[in-house]
């Protein structure tokens, strides 16, 4: 193998590993919930990337064969995690965050976590006939 | 009912099973092609209004885009949290609101707020013409809404 790759490769999984560390420190360094969430869902997808940068190449230019898990991992990553950050911070307000901490959402109906949506028409797959 | 209710979404499955096993051979291509076939038409009665992408070849520029502003959040991130006092850290609430109306543009634009420079989007107002974002330090909440508006609102809007 070529030193460069080498080189490629080491230094991509000790950013991975620096990010990794920073996104770990925010969570103890931060102050509440709401700021927590902004380690974990920023600072750790460029490491978690890093890493699967660097599998891809090692499996390019040592093993000789191109592998697609880590296109996968990267896919359902950013699929889930503003999923699961949006869950997070849903819950948090409707525990901790009064109403009239965040500003107003300025239309009809407040924001979800307070406030019931506009009744509509029964939803046909949650709601069928019977 | 049509034989390909969203050819899109069966191109996507079809890539992505032959992205699991892994090794391109024709029997995965064609089982890969089937799952396409079939997984849109067994769930579409799941996607009551689903919308069709009008420009769909815009995405990828959509896409590389937020890919770039991940990277620039990141180290922005990491820069806040090694550097700043944890006093001066203001953390502010913006109101977004939105020019967009199918949920599934929605779902994507808030997936992106999460995702891009110290912000996350937090909750959707009732009637879904709104949406609050928490942002992890800022001077000016106006120019971040306007930042989110221009840079991927837009885009959006030209998609759907």
């Amino acid at each position: 193998m070529p030193d460069i790759i080498e080189i490629v490769i080491s230094a991509l999984l000790v950013i991975a590993g620096l990010f990794g560390l920073i996104g770990s420190y925010g969570m103890i360094k931060l102050r509440d919930t709401m700021q927590r969430l902004h380690a974990p869902t920023k600072a750790t997808t460029i490491g978690i990337g890093s890493v699967l940068i660097a599998s891809l190449l090692h499996n390019y230019a040592v093993q000789g064969h191109l592998s697609f898990h880590e296109l996968l991992i990267t896919l359902f990553l950013f699929l889930t995690a503003p999923i699961t950050a949006n869950f997070i911070a849903k819950t948090y307000m409707a525990k901790h965050v009064a109403e009239d901490e965040v500003p107003d959402s300025g239309r009809d109906y407040g924001w979800t976590v307070y406030d019931d949506p506009p009744m509509s028409a029964p939803d046909p797959v949650t709601d069928p006939k019977e | 009912m049509r034989l390909l209710p969203h050819p899109l979404l069966s191109l996507a499955l079809a890539m992505v099973w032959l992205a699991l096993v892994n090794t391109v051979t024709l029997g995965n291509v064609i089982l890969g092609l089937l799952f396409g076939w079939a997984i849109p038409l067994l769930t579409a009665a799941y996607w009551p209004d689903r919308p069709s992408l009008r420009k769909p070849w815009l995405f990828i520029g959509y896409f590389l885009l937020v890919l770039w502003d991940i990277v620039v959040a990141n180290v922005q991130v990491a820069l806040i949290i090694l550097f700043k006092r944890r006093d001066n850290i203001r953390s502010e609430w913006v109101r977004v609101p939105l020019d967009l109306t199918s949920p599934e543009a929605i779902t994507m634009l808030a997936g992106t707020i999460t995702m891009t420079p110290g912000t996350v989007s937090a909750t959707l107002s009732a009637d879904a013409g709104c949406i609050l974002v928490h942002c992890l330090h800022t001077d000016d909440p106006d120019e971040v809404r306007d930042t989110i508006k221009s840079r991927y609102e837009r885009r959006l809007l030209e998609m759907f």
